[in-house]
């Protein structure tokens, strides 16, 4: 495939799991917590266009979307949102924890800014290693307000890790937004504090996205040190399922941000450059959703976890406190 | 048998695994030129380079979570935190991924890290550099706790915490660190999970640890012209804990008393009791005790330190009136 329409399947993968995950959740099939990650496509998918199956990243709790766009198996993930035992993490991780380390997944977390020191750490296993791989981590404007951040920014560059620092700034941290929490306009400046570049990119813009990540990449690839992108991007819907924080936005805020969205976007300039068709397009929207279809089978047909076995494999467990 | 210091057991440790396994590295503060304040890493960084001996800035949840990020990708970092006391900037990283990523990830992923460190109250430091935080560790599903009183089971047990594919939280006291102790030149790991008897006795179990067990020891030393027999038994991990060992013991001896220096409320010791009540209740024929530290911050004057920690004497009086006390005659503190 033509590798903008594929840039276009990732993201339209993306937007059409999160709706399938939305209605999965209404139904009980996905219970707890779940984060969308619509909006957002373009992000996850123009970092992970520039990156080689054997480089690392690792994920937030807003973290579908970097798994597909890894090259993550959709029946594997939508198990585990679903707690089935065929799931990525065999129903122990659930939505917020996605581990698969086969494509270079080296995890979700439901800490925000607690991934990023693991991502120092993957790093720093890649130069112990000495390999060119690289790693991206990906975090939130709400996170680079966790001393966590700062830490890994100036180990990072201390020690010229191969590590891109790569900021999804969705202009909010849970309901509050950005400019209520942040000292300087953007993220990227923060980057001069710590020795390396900083970049704003439109993070609506997929190919933007891979180009600045590419930059970054190479520079890593070379020796030369981690780097820091942020992606101005929008989150169109609430913080989690049990919160309603998007309906509290500023007038047109989000219809704003839609008018810019990143599936249109590309499809624009798929339909203008003559790479693609109407009809091309209807028919890759088809294609994705059938593979959803199977993926939804797959989980709803799948088994529980085995809690005797599960006992049986942590002997630690105290059961007998239990019952 | 040659006899070498706590400490120089440790430094052995690290020198003989950094040269078996290459994916063995160091992290910490002031552990490359100057070999660490407390001298553990000494010779480390000359003879195996900065990428595995790393000095870090003070930055304990930073490093402490690089660590774990290192140990998820095949690398098998020993971390070392100054005062454990300093652990509770890097909390998220030690509580809420090293223990839990293993199982979230569906065995995905692998922490196989040490973290370790002294604690300990008694040196004149104030509250923020005198805490025991062993309890809080072995509450926290996903970790080992390793706590060795003897520069032999320092040798060994770090050993085997460092091959351990699991998290280990491996406590040190410093005021172990100048004490010396048998060990051999040859290569031995002593297992995680397995406690020891230190002292044959009838009247009375002491189960101790890490510094205390030391004056546990002197104290049944002292007893003994007493006509007081005690049985001294040092867990060496918390957890697992080897609670047969402790069960066996009460068995015979009918009486459980666990000395600490942790403060008692919530703790280890309280931990053994219930053990030891759940399976044993019949074998007791005295209330079981537990004596530790205060339930305060640690105050810094001299005297005002001592006052919350149980002193030679009160170790004495608390054997004694154990030895001599049965269920029927409850001991009141």
């Amino acid at each position: 495939m033509k590798e903008r329409l594929r840039l276009l399947e990732l993201m339209v993968t993306i937007r059409e799991f999160e709706e399938l995950t939305r209605r999965l959740y209404k139904e009980h099939v996905i219970q707890g917590a779940l984060h969308l990650y619509i909006g957002e496509e373009a992000t996850a998918v123009g970092a992970c266009a520039a990156l080689r199956p054997d480089d690392y990243i690792l994920s937030t709790h807003r973290g579908h979307g970097h798994c597909i766009a890894k090259g993550g198996d959709l029946k594997k993930m939508l198990a585990e949102l679903a707690g089935r035992r065929t799931g990525y993490c065999r129903g122990r991780g659930g939505s917020m924890h996605l581990f698969a380390p086969d494509i270079g997944l080296m995890g979700g977390n439901g800490i925000v800014g607690g991934g990023i020191p693991l991502a120092l750490g993957v790093a720093y296993a890649v130069r112990y290693n000495e390999t060119d791989q690289v790693v991206v981590c990906f975090f939130s404007d709400g996170a680079s307000n966790q001393g966590t951040w700062h830490e890994s920014m100036n180990m990072a560059a201390l020690w010229n890790l191969p590590l891109i620092f790569l900021c999804e700034n969705n202009q909010y941290a849970a309901t509050t937004p950005v400019a209520d929490t942040l000292c300087v306009p953007d993220v990227a400046r923060r980057a001069a504090g710590y020795g390396m570049p900083g970049e704003v990119v439109d993070g609506m813009d997929v190919e933007a996205v891979r180009e600045a990540t590419a930059r970054a990449v190479s520079r890593a690839r070379l020796g030369e040190g981690p780097s820091l992108i942020e992606c101005v991007t929008f989150r169109y819907e609430a913080h989690c399922m049990v919160l309603a924080d998007h309906r509290k936005r500023p007038k047109g805020e989000t219809e704003r941000w839609q008018g810019h969205d990143p599936i249109d976007l590309l499809e624009k300039r798929l339909l203008n450059d003559k790479q693609a068709t109407s009809e091309e397009i209807a028919s890759l929207r088809q294609s994705v959703l059938d593979k959803l279809q199977e993926a939804e089978f797959f989980a709803r047909e799948s088994e529980f976890p085995d809690p005797e076995e599960f006992r049986a494999e942590h002997e630690r467990g105290n059961w007998q406190c239990v019952r | 048998m040659r006899q070498i210091r706590y400490t120089q057991a440790l430094n052995e440790a690290l020198h003989e695994e950094m040269e078996r396994d290459p994916s063995v590295m160091q992290l910490g503060e002031d552990i490359g030129p100057y070999g660490g304040v407390w001298e553990i890493h000494r010779g480390l960084l000359s003879k195996f380079g900065p990428m595995r001996v790393r000095q870090t800035p003070i930055s304990e949840c930073g490093f402490i979570g690089l660590a774990v990020g290192a140990a998820m990708s095949g690398l098998r970092p020993v971390v070392e935190i100054m005062y454990i006391d300093f652990i509770t900037t890097a909390m998220d990283q030690v509580i809420n991924q090293a223990a839990k990523l293993p199982l979230m990830s569906g065995g995905a992923v692998k922490v196989p890290l040490v973290i370790r460190g002294e604690q300990g109250s008694g040196t004149r430091e104030a509250a923020q550099h005198s805490q025991n935080l062993e309890s809080w560790f072995v509450h926290t599903p996903g970790l080992k706790v390793v706590m060795p009183s003897t520069p032999y089971d320092a040798k060994g047990l770090l050993k085997s915490a460092i091959r351990d594919d699991e998290p280990v939280m491996f406590l040190e006291h410093r005021l172990l660190y100048g004490e010396k102790g048998e060990v051999p030149e040859g290569e031995y790991v002593v297992p995680i999970g397995e406690g020891i008897v230190r002292r044959e006795g009838k009247d009375l179990t002491v189960v101790s640890t890490s510094y205390f067990l030391l004056k546990v020891l002197e104290a049944a030393q002292t007893l003994e012209a007493e006509g007081i027999d005690v049985e001294v038994i040092d867990p060496r991990t918390l957890m697992p804990l080897d609670i047969n060992l402790i069960v066996n013991s009460v068995q015979k001896t009918g009486k459980l008393l666990v000395v600490q220096e942790a403060t008692v409320v919530a703790s280890m010791g309280a931990e053994i009791v219930r053990q030891v009540v759940e399976t044993a209740f019949d074998a007791l024929q005295a209330t079981p005790r537990v004596i530790g530290n205060a339930h305060v911050p640690m105050p810094y004057s001299p005297v005002l330190e001592d006052t919350c920690m149980p002193s030679r004497g009160d170790l004495l009086e608390t054997i004694r009136q154990m030895a001599v006390g049965t269920r029927s005659k409850r001991i009141v503190s």
